[in-house]
Order: structure tokens, then sequence, then C-alpha cells
């Protein structure tokens, strides 16, 4: 495929990149990368994204723009109130960049839907706001040997990690190991995030899934990023190696079917 | 002694355990905390005996949810 004067015009800024060029631009338009859930992480990564010119985005989410969403979800805007998610994100992405081909999921990710989901796809974003379908990302990410960026939020604070397969690298199940009791670890619902915060992480997220696309620099694999606005630091820990006894990328997994944890849907909402 | 925590530096008391760190650095919802010294895994049952020595790296590592909705 060759780049229109159009497309050439309009990635110009990544093609002049040593680390991008026409080569990576190219990778970047033939990717498929699946955000699954369009609110806080996932609105600003997909617009990055689209704006990027990633040839296919599939965006995941059963739920409805809310008015309370509108203050950090920034790929939906007031008149988009009660409509899917994912249909205002593929709007707003469509309207970015119409070389983007958007895939929409209006359903909640469970242990029945997910691996037909991620099949396709070559990086998976988690923006989900709830553990239960975090550690069924990571389990089916793991299982299928699917990339995956891991990100939350909450108040002040955000932080982000990457997986990677076949390079003996700790999931998110390895330093986690299993969802909290509901309501024993607050929700942004509960405690209250900052707008900007979902911006910088899910942005983070979308940086993340560019360079793994070109091949540039290094990944977030084996580290977590924590980011502490109210001190503006950054802190990158260097986590163990993959744990032996992660119960789904250890040497004996217990975990070989997919998990769907309880937590009320009405929990979820919001 | 001095230990690193979170990438920063602590002055702490001679043989502190992961447990009595816990407590003074307020860690929040600390039965949900992983907790990491010198790149491996603590086991939480050992919180209360591990004692931490001049020069170990902690990291405290919190559940964080949010994102969608």
């Amino acid at each position: 495929m060759a780049f229109t004067n159009e497309q050439l015009e309009r990635y110009s800024r990544h093609i002049i990149l040593k680390e991008v060029g026409a080569k990576g631009q190219k990778k970047i338009c033939n990717a498929k990368v699946l955000i699954i859930g369009a609110g806080g992480l996932g609105a600003p990564a997909a617009l990055y994204l689209a704006a990027a010119g990633v040839g296919t985005i599939g965006i995941a989410d059963a739920d409805e723009v809310d008015l309370s969403n509108l203050q950090r979800q920034v790929i939906h805007t007031t008149k988009d109130i009660g409509k899917p998610k994912v249909l205002s994100a593929a709007e707003t992405m469509n309207d970015i960049n119409p070389d983007v081909k958007v895939n929409t999921y209006h359903t909640f990710v469970t242990s029945e839907n997910i691996m037909d989901l991620i099949r396709d796809y070559d990086f998976i974003l988690d923006g989900t706001d709830n553990f239960p379908a975090k550690f069924l990302i990571n389990d089916a990410c793991v299982m299928a040997k699917k990339p995956f960026c891991h990100a939350g939020i909450i108040r002040f604070r955000g932080q982000l990690m990457t997986w990677l397969p076949d390079r003996d690298l700790p999931c998110y199940r390895c330093v986690f190991k299993e969802p909290p009791p509901k309501d024993a670890v607050p929700t942004c619902k509960q405690a209250g995030v900052i707008g900007a915060m979902a911006g910088v992480i899910g942005c983070l997220q979308a940086m993340e899934a560019v360079k793994f696309i070109v091949g540039a620099g290094d990944l977030l694999a084996g580290s977590l990023l924590t980011f502490d606005a109210l001190k503006m630091e950054f802190h990158k820990v260097t986590l163990p190696k993959r744990s032996k006894n992660c119960a789904v990328c250890g040497d004996h997994p217990t975990i070989t079917e997919l998990i769907d944890y309880e937590q009320a849907v009405c929990e979820l909402k919001h | 002694m001095k230990i690193t925590v979170g990438g920063e530096t602590r002055e702490v008391k001679d043989g502190i355990t992961i447990a009595e760190l816990i407590e003074e650095e307020k860690v929040e919802t600390p039965e949900y905390v992983t907790v990491s010294v010198n790149e491996e895994f603590a086991d939480r049952g050992e919180y209360s005996e591990k004692q931490l020595s001049e020069g170990d790296t902690v990291e405290f590592l919190y559940f964080m949810g949010g994102g969608r909705a």
C-alpha cells in the first residue's frame, strides 16, 4: 500500500521521526488495536490511536454516555448523552481520521466473548474500571498470548504496565493475585478522580500501543509506571520476574478456564 | 538504617519488618497491597516476621481500578 498525498501530509510528523518513518507509519496503518472500555482511559487512547492512523480500532463497552462521564471522557460530548459509548467514540474517531476502521462492540466483556474479541487484534488496551474485568483481560491475554497494557486511575494517581508473551514477564495476576472483595478498594465513583489523570494515563497506554506497533524504544514490560499528580512525580517500579506460582502464567497454572468474578452489573456502571 | 521505599530514601529502625513499615508509611488498604523487596514478591504471611536490611528497595503496589464508567 502506497500512501496518498493526503496521508503523507496527515502523518508527516510521524514519518519524519527516525523511530517511525514511512515504514513505521505503514505498520501503524496496518495495525489492529482493541480498546476495552470507552471511558476515562479508553477515550484519550482512542483519540490518539485514531489520529495516529491505526488501521483498525476495536472498542468494547456496554454503557451509554452519562453526564457524569464528561468531566474526563473527552471522546464524548454533551450531545452524546444517552448514546452507546462505543457509537459516540466511533463517530469522534471517524471525524478525526476517516482512514480508520472502527469496530464497535456494545457489550460487556465476559469469559464467553473475550477470546473472540481479542483474537483478531495485535494489542489490547485495558481501559476498564473494575477488577473482575481487569483480571479477565489479563487471563485471556495471557492464555491467548496477546500483548496488552493494563492501567488504573484513582484520585490524583494512576499507573500502567504492559505484558508481552514469550518473555517470561510478570502478568497482572503475578502482581495482584486475585480481585479484592467488592468495595474493599475504592473505585473512582466512590473516591473520585481528577479528569486529566484519565488523559495522562490513557495517552500513555496509546503510547505503549504505538511503540509496540512500530517497535520503538522500551515498553513498560516487567515494570509498572506510577504517576502521582499531587507530587507531580512519575516512578517506574521494576517488577519481580514472572511468578512461578502465578495461577495463570505460573509453571503449574491452576486457572485454565476464564473466570467471571462476581460483581453485580449495577456495581459496574458509572 | 537506610532503605528505599517507592524510589525515596527512608531512615528506618534497624531490622524493621514489612508489617511495621506498612504501618509507618501509612499504606492505604494494607490488606490488599502487594509488596516487593529487592524485586522479589514478599509473601503476605511473612510481613510480620520478615525483617528488612540496610539498602533494601521496597515497593508497595496498589490495586487501581478506574477508567471506564
